[in-house]
C-alpha cells in the first residue's frame, strides 16, 4: 500500500502574507501532517495489521516535508520517498499529480494507495482523482468506511445528505475523510525505530519528469497574489445577562430589518 | 476564444441548486466575452430536465441520457463531460463545488491535461485567460488564480456564493455519442443521512453548536432554532470530536468551509480552525456567554449571555415573527 502525504501549517495556526505577496509567510509556522493524511495512513496500518502487506508513504516538497514522513514512520509505515522539490509547481494540482503518480509507479506496484481527501493548505482536493487518471486506476474520494476483501473493495463516500456506496476492483486509489477511523499517535518505540529508517529521496528529474516544464499544454494554475480576508468590522454585540429574552428579541429585530438576513 | 461549457450536475431527476448558480455565473462570463454557452447533462432519463436549461441562459444542451449513467462515476461522467469538450472546444468548463464536481473535476482536468481552479468565490475573463479567487488554508486568506494563457481550465464553483438567475430562453437539446469507457468504480447505493438533513456546505442559513451546549441531548435547542429557519445544522470540531453529532455537521478546517447568508455560532468560542470554515458567511450571529470569546471579532451581531435562555427564547421570537405575530 501507498500513502501519498502533505505536509501543511498547522490548523491552530494564523496565517500571514508572506513578502512576495503571493504565498503564505512561512516564518515560524509549524507543519504537520495533513489531518486527512493522518486518516488515509491509519487505514493502510490497519488493513496491514488485518491482512499484512507494508505501506509506503510518499511526499513531494522541500526538505522539512521529511519532518512529516518520519512522523508517519514512527505510527507504522514501513519505507518512505521524499520527492524533493516542487516549488516551481507550487498551487499547480496537475503538475503536482503528475509527479505523485511518477513517484507511485516507480515505487509500485500497491494494491490501494492511500491519501487524504484534501490537504488543509491550497484545498484544491484534486490530487486523489488526478493521480487515479494518470495512473489509470479506479478512484473513491471522500472515503469514511471501508471494506477490502479479496480482489476488490466496498467504499461509502460521504456527498451532500448521505453517502454513496462504491465498489471497485484492486488496485484503487482512496481520498480519506474524516470519520474512517481514530488516528494513532506515535509510540515512542515507533519513533525510535524510525530514526533508523533511511527515507529515499528522489528528484522530479530521476521520476522523468521537469518541474519547470510540467505546465503540459500550457496549463499551469499559477498563484498571483496573496490577501487576508477583509477585516470585519465590530458588530452589534447585545448584553444578555440580564434579560435574555428581551436581547433575543431585538436580535431577531435587528436581523429582520437591519441585516434583512431572516 | 472557445466559449464556456457548463456541466450541470442531478440527482434522481432533481439539478442541484449549486449547478443553477455555475449556470448562471457562465452566463454572465460568456455575455462579457461575448462566446456561447452551452450546457451539459449526464444520467438516465434526463432529457426533460436538459430541456428547461435555455431558461438559465444556455444556448445548447448536449445530453448524455445512458444507462450506464444513471448514478454518479468519476470515470463515466469524466468521459461523458470530456466527449462534450471535445465537441465544443471551450476555453473553460465550469461545475459547481460540490461532493460530485470537487470529485469529477480532478478527474476531468487531469483526462484532459487542463488546469483546475478549484472552488473558487470569483471568476473572470482577462486577455483570454481564466482567473479566479479562491479561499485557501480554508478560508484563512484569499489567492488570485490564473489559470494560464489559451489554455483550457476547469472551474469549480463554491454553492451559495453565485447568484441564481433566470433570463428566460430556450436552448436546443443535442444528443452526445460518448464511446466505450471502464468504468470499474462503481454506485451501488446511495444512503441518505439519517433524516436526510440539509447539508450544511449548501444551506443558505446555517445554525451551529458547540461545547457551550454542554451535553450532546442539547443539540436540540441548535436543532429547533435550526427548524424554524429552515436552517442547516452545524457543529465544532470540539462536539464533533467529543462524539455529540456526526462529521458530516462539522464547521471548520477539518470540516466544511460554508458561506451561507446567515450563520448563527451557539456555545462555540472561535477556535481559528472554526472561524477559517464560517467566516466568509454573509451575516454572522454569535451567542456566548464570554464577553471575550474570539467568535465576537468576526459577528456583526452578538448576544453575551446564557445560550440556555436566548437560544430558546430567538426561536420563540422567530415562530412569532413567522406567523406573522
Amino acid at each position: 500500500m501507498c500513502v501519498l502525504m502533505a505536509h501543511v501549517p498547522d490548523t491552530a495556526s494564523a496565517v500571514k502574507v508572506g513578502p512576495g505577496g503571493d504565498r503564505i509567510d512561512e516564518t515560524g509556522l509549524k507543519w504537520i501532517v495533513s489531518p486527512y493524511d493522518e486518516f488515509a495512513l491509519e487505514e493502510a496500518l490497519k488493513l496491514k495489521e488485518a491482512h499484512a502487506g507494508s505501506v509506503t508513504v510518499v511526499a513531494y516538497g522541500p526538505e522539512r516535508v521529511a519532518a512529516g514522513l518520519r512522523e508517519c514512520l514512527a505510527r507504522g509505515a514501513d519505507t518512505a520517498a521524499h520527492i524533493a522539490g516542487g516549488d516551481a509547481v507550487f498551487g499547480d494540482a496537475l503538475a503536482i499529480a503528475r509527479v505523485l503518480a511518477a513517484a507511485v509507479e516507480r515505487l509500485g506496484p500497491f494494491d490501494l494507495i492511500f491519501t487524504g481527501v484534501k490537504g488543509v493548505g491550497s484545498d484544491n482536493s484534486l490530487v486523489p482523482a488526478m493521480v487515479a487518471e494518470f495512473l489509470d486506476l479506479p478512484h473513491v474520494s471522500g472515503v469514511v468506511k471501508l471494506d477490502v476483501g479479496g480482489d476488490g473493495l466496498t467504499a461509502q463516500r460521504e456527498i451532500e445528505g448521505g453517502y454513496e456506496v462504491v465498489e471497485s476492483p484492486l488496485p484503487c486509489v482512496l481520498a480519506a475523510h474524516k470519520g474512517l477511523n481514530e488516528p494513532r499517535y506515535p509510540s515512542l518505540k515507533g519513533i525510535m525505530a524510525a530514526k533508523r529508517v533511511q527515507i529515499q529521496t528522489l528528484s522530479p528529474a530521476e521520476l522523468g519528469l521537469d518541474e519547470s516544464g510540467l505546465a503540459g499544454n500550457g496549463a499551469r494554475c499559477r498563484w498571483r497574489s496573496l490577501e487576508l480576508p477583509p477585516a470585519k468590522a465590530g458588530g452589534a454585540i447585545l448584553d444578555g445577562q440580564s434579560d435574555p429574552v428581551g436581547a433575543a428579541k431585538e436580535l431577531v429585530r435587528l436581523l429582520r430589518e437591519q441585516a434583512k438576513a431572516v | 476564444m472557445g466559449g464556456i461549457l457548463v456541466f450541470v450536475e442531478q440527482r434522481d431527476g432533481v439539478i442541484r441548486r449549486a449547478s443553477l448558480e455555475a449556470l448562471s455565473e457562465a452566463r454572465r462570463l460568456a455575455g462579457a466575452a461575448g462566446v456561447e454557452l452551452t450546457a451539459v447533462i449526464v444520467g438516465e432519463q434526463v432529457a426533460g430536465l436538459a430541456a428547461t436549461l435555455g431558461k438559465y441562459g444556455a444556448a445548447k444542451v448536449l445530453l448524455a441520457d445512458e444507462g450506464r449513467f444513471s448514478r454518479y462515476s468519476p470515470e463515466g461522467y469524466s468521459a461523458a463531460v470530456g466527449a462534450a469538450v471535445e465537441r465544443v472546444q471551450p476555453v473553460a468548463v465550469l461545475m459547481a463545488a460540490s461532493a460530485m464536481g470537487r470529485d469529477l473535476s480532478g478527474r476531468l482536468a487531469a483526462r484532459l491535461n487542463a488546469g483546475c481552479l478549484a472552488d473558487v468565490t470569483k471568476v473572470w475573463l482577462e486577455d483570454g485567460r481564466v482567473v479566479a479567487q479562491r479561499p485557501v488554508y480554508s478560508g484563512k486568506a484569499l489567492a488570485t488564480v490564473d489559470g494560464g494563457e489559451g489554455a483550457l481550465v476547469v472551474v469549480t464553483l463554491r454553492p451559495n456564493v453565485f447568484a441564481v438567475e433566470e433570463v428566460g430562453g430556450e436552448a436546443p437539446v443535442e444528443p452526445l455519442v460518448i464511446g466505450e469507457t471502464p468504468i470499474r468504480a462503481v454506485t451501488r447505493e446511495v444512503i441518505a443521512a439519517a433524516g436526510a438533513e440539509l447539508d450544511v456546505a449548501e444551506a443558505d442559513i446555517v445554525v451551529s453548536g458547540g461545547r457551550g451546549l454542554r451535553a450532546p441531548e442539547n443539540f436540540s435547542l441548535v436543532r429547533e432554532l435550526a427548524g424554524v429557519l429552515g436552517a442547516a445544522v452545524g457543529a465544532s470540531r470540539a462536539v464533533v470530536d467529543a462524539g455529540w453529532i456526526d462529521h458530516a455537521h462539522q464547521v471548520g478546517q477539518t470540516g466544511k468551509v460554508v458561506s451561507p447568508s446567515l450563520y448563527i455560532a451557539c456555545g462555540i468560542s472561535g477556535a481559528i480552525q472554526h472561524m477559517a470554515g464560517m467566516s466568509s458567511s454573509k451575516v454572522i450571529v454569535a451567542i456566548n456567554k464570554d464577553a471575550d470569546a474570539p467568535i465576537f471579532k468576526v459577528a456583526d451581531y452578538g448576544v453575551v449571555g446564557d445560550l440556555f435562555e436566548v437560544v430558546p427564547a430567538m426561536s420563540e421570537a422567530l415562530r412569532e415573527l413567522k406567523s406573522g405575530g
